[in-house]
């Protein structure tokens, strides 16, 4: 007998009046007593719509569920109080207005029928279970004086509160840092052991599945592609999709290119930082300012034709490095050398001509990319400004080469933005770089916003252009084995400093800074 | 061109607009002098009831007969040029239509004016004056807001200070204060009046928009490809921000049409000789008391037809122009 069975779900969301598009095409899959699924597939696979059928969060006004799909909980109908989700956000899923401890002691007098008293006494023992500091003081926190990690392990008290049998995560670690994430999923596991419940947990992460599933569901526009024991689906899968799913990662796990020969760091570099700082002023309390220390003297140089990976976590000062390079962000101090001219002490005038040998390559491409143009305003835009080309017609020939060389279709220049993928943006933007055929580029989390086969073929393209064209590349990530796969050099930052640099294999052979070892510690390990 | 189609699958929007346009139209036929330019014909009886009320109403005002004419004076040594003299008169009133007539379709006005026109003439004052100053008003607005949002800093704190002495004196006092140093009668006085007055709700709007756009990194990436301040700030960030500016015009179009009302209520709107929604009221606070309703209601029932195809065409036009709204 298993806990749950889904038994062909099917569910369709409306689109108007008369059109519908089917999220899910008739999956079935179980999830046994006492053990943890992982539900692993990329964005649209459907498996956050089959997660919230089967805690009927679905909006019966949009959703429309098959009537033959059987949703069976441990032989019976689903009861709201054995089921129990824990999200991605968690900063968006706790209210802000209302202290923790009165949040989860809502949930205990609400299912569980307590009084206040007990159920406060209740909430501290949550609190202590889930691995909260000193429970008895931040019980009375407000959501945003807790850290990311913090949040969301008092969402996973809420969450087993009512002492559910089936825990569903939807992807509760992609929001957190690695370090964090490692935390999170070793309290799920030990929740999961000491409390003889199952989770279902929903991710992209085929390498954290892996780590904590006992069985594995790989879905692909929602359909099951895959389903079986972790280590037989991960070792040897028989779905040509899930073997791709794993090349893309495995892929990953090698050097792109041989390392350098010596002679190479030797040439005179491109660009050389020295000594970079940035601090911010922050208002604290009526008239007092407190400065934050984003970069704190950072140095390091860039040679043509290299990749240097910055890797750190979320607040290490890695984004602010990539803006400040390009005085997108004004230095406090510290200089930065192109070809030996300083780009931070020279008029706007001046840098205007620099600002085509250096561009940026955003995180989110649905952000960086004006809604309101179309990709052919977007590309003829900078060649405008810096006047490439004679006349429209030229430039509108090199945006279509452009886009050509990015795996995009001519055609593309009439259409806006928003009909386009992640990946595909991504290459609107990199084609926009590119039409000022800069020397340097900086990818600022170029591809964390992508999936993993997206992913791979955007880091594809970077290397192809990389070979091609001789690009420098500033390539900041937290995804360590990305970076891995990049990096020529690696410099490893926190709280703004450099903690460590040094080559890719010395870094990643031997570490030496235990912040280092920490953060290699916590990757998740495929296979 | 997303837009457009999204508004058009909206039906409320469709009814909303096409009565706008009979406005509009109306008002560019009669500015041009195609129709209602007789307005100030009189052509009822004074009081005139409307058509559809009329008959009963007809019979006591037909008192209006023109006097018995005075026989000749023989010994009057202007005989001749009398005699003369009122033939001409009689002509004159046989082209106008001999008698003024006893109803007409919404009634007529103290001097006989036929209220329709008078309506439709007043109704092109009215509308100019709401949409020439909500444009006044949104582009100084916009220009603020946009200067002050974008920039920040030392320009952003002028712009504020500026901004609360605007909204710390209170409205009525401040149209009254500017009316008395422009010191002079006319739709132009009415329209800077209103414009020099509204422009703070579009300017708050517009600089939090600002400010909230230009960290996006599709600005910082525009930055980054070299593009100017100016270009920013027009180009690339007031096409993401124009549902707010376009919003705010309707909504300040609709109050300046009832602030000209008020205005003109209060002997501040337009000069004698020239109608208008607000002249036409002000009237008729007189004639309600006599019970000839008629004028009043012309200009009411105008107004509130007017005002709530523009409230819900604005309604509409938000939600197709806002990138955020899903259809």
């Amino acid at each position: 007998m298993m806990l749950l069975e889904i038994r062909n779900l099917r569910i369709a969301f409306r689109v108007d009046r008369h059109t519908t598009v089917e999220a899910v095409k008739g999956i079935s899959f179980s999830v046994p007593h006492n053990a943890t699924v992982a539900l692993v597939g990329e964005s649209g696979s459907g498996k956050s719509v089959s997660a919230m059928a089967v805690m009927g969060l679905l909006d019966p006004a949009a959703a429309i569920i098959d009537p033959d799909s059987r949703i069976i909980f441990d032989g019976s109908a689903v009861r709201g109080k054995d089921i129990a989700m824990i999200f991605q956000e968690p900063m968006s899923s706790l209210n802000p207005v209302f202290t923790i401890g009165a949040q989860i002691a809502e949930v205990l007098k609400l299912h569980m029928g307590m009084r206040s008293a007990q159920a406060r006494r209740r909430t501290l023992e949550l609190l202590e279970e889930v691995g909260i500091p000193d429970p008895a003081q931040r019980i009375d926190a407000y959501p945003s004086q807790l850290s990311g990690g913090q949040q969301q392990r008092v969402m996973i008290a809420m969450a087993i509160a009512c002492e559910p049998r089936l825990l569903i995560a939807d992807e509760p670690t992609t929001a957190l840092d690695v370090t964090i994430q490692k935390q999170i999923l070793q309290l799920i596991a030990e929740l999961q052991q000491r409390r003889g419940m199952s989770v279902l947990f929903i991710t992209h992460d085929l390498d954290l599945a892996a780590e904590i599933a006992d069985h594995v569901v790989v879905m692909c526009k929602g359909e099951v592609r895959e389903a079986g024991p972790a280590k037989q689906v991960l070792t040897t899968p028989t779905d040509d999709y899930t073997r791709a799913l794993l090349d893309c990662r495995a892929a990953l796990a090698t050097r792109r290119r041989a390392p350098l020969p010596a002679s190479a760091s030797e040439a005179p570099p491109l660009l050389e930082v020295r000594q970079l700082r940035k601090t911010f002023l922050l208002r604290d309390g009526w008239l007092r300012r407190r400065t934050f220390h984003a970069l704190e003297n950072v140095s390091f140089t860039l040679a043509r034709g290299q990749t240097l990976g910055v890797v750190g976590e979320s607040g290490s000062g890695k984004t602010t490095l990539g803006l400040t390079l390009l005085r997108l962000h004004q230095a406090s101090g510290g200089s930065v050398l192109f070809e030996g001219r300083d780009l931070l002490a020279m008029p706007v005038r001046e840098f205007q001509a620099y600002k085509r040998r250096m561009q940026i390559i955003f995180q989110n491409p649905y952000a960086s990319l004006n809604p309101r143009f179309t990709v052919g305003d977007i590309l003829l835009e900078p060649l405008r400004i810096h006047r490439i080309g004679t006349d429209d017609r030229e430039r509108m020939a090199m945006a279509h080469s452009l886009l050509e060389k990015v795996g995009l279709p001519a055609s593309a220049t009439a259409r806006y933005p928003h009909e386009f993928s992640g990946g595909q943006r991504q290459r609107i933007a990199i084609a926009r770089c590119l039409t000022l055929r800069p020397e340097i580029l900086v990818c600022d989390e170029s591809v964390s916003a992508l999936d993993v086969s997206v992913q791979a073929q955007v880091l594809n393209l970077l290397q192809d252009l990389q070979d091609e064209l001789g690009l420098s590349y500033i390539f900041i990530s937290h995804d360590l084995s990305v970076v891995r796969h990049m990096a020529d050099q690696v410099m490893v930052m926190r709280h703004g400093a450099v903690v460590e640099l040094a080559g890719t294999e010395a870094l990643y052979g031997d570490p030496q800074h235990p912040y280092t070892r920490a953060l290699l510690a916590a990757m998740p390990h495929h296979g | 061109m997303r837009a457009w189609r999204r508004l058009c699958a909206d039906r409320v929007a469709m009814v909303a607009l096409a009565l706008l346009a009979a406005f509009l139209l109306l008002a560019a036929l009669s500015a041009a002098g195609l129709v209602a330019a007789d307005w100030e014909d009189e052509v009822g009886v004074s009081y005139a009831p409307p058509l559809f009320a009329g008959a009963m109403a007809a019979s006591s005002v037909s008192s209006a007969a023109p006097a018995q004419a005075l026989p000749d004076n023989p010994f009057d040594p202007l005989a001749d040029d009398i005699r003369a003299l009122r033939a001409q008169l009689a002509s004159a009133t046989a082209t106008t239509g001999v008698a003024r007539r006893a109803t007409l379709p919404l009634g007529g006005d103290k001097w006989g004016h036929d209220v329709l026109k008078k309506t439709i003439k007043g109704g092109e004052t009215s509308i100019v004056v709401g949409l020439v100053a909500a444009l006044l008003a949104v582009a100084i607005g916009t220009v603020f807001g946009a200067l002050s949002g974008y920039c920040g800093g030392v320009v952003d704190d002028f712009f504020n200070w500026f901004y609360s002495i605007f909204t710390a004196i209170p409205s009525v006092l401040m149209i009254l204060a500017v009316a008395a140093v422009l010191q002079q009668k006319g739709v132009l006085t009415i329209v800077l009046i209103l414009g020099l007055t509204g422009w703070t709700a579009p300017f708050r709007l517009i600089r939090a928009e600002y400010i909230k756009h230009k960290a996006r990194e599709y600005v910082l990436a525009a930055d980054a490809i070299g593009a100017s301040h100016w270009r920013r700030m027009f180009h690339h960030i007031l096409p993401n921000v124009s549902h707010v500016a376009l919003v705010q015009l309707s909504i300040l179009a609709v109050g300046f049409i009832k602030a000209e009302v008020i205005l003109t209520f209060l002997g501040f709107g337009v000069p004698v000789g020239v109608v208008s929604w607000g002249s036409m009221l002000n009237e008729a606070q007189g004639e309600l008391l006599l019970g000839r309703w008629w004028q009043l209601a012309a200009a009411a029932t105008a107004m509130a037809l007017l005002v709530t195809a523009f409230s819900l065409f604005t309604d509409a036009l938000r939600d197709a122009l806002d990138p955020k709204v899903k259809p």
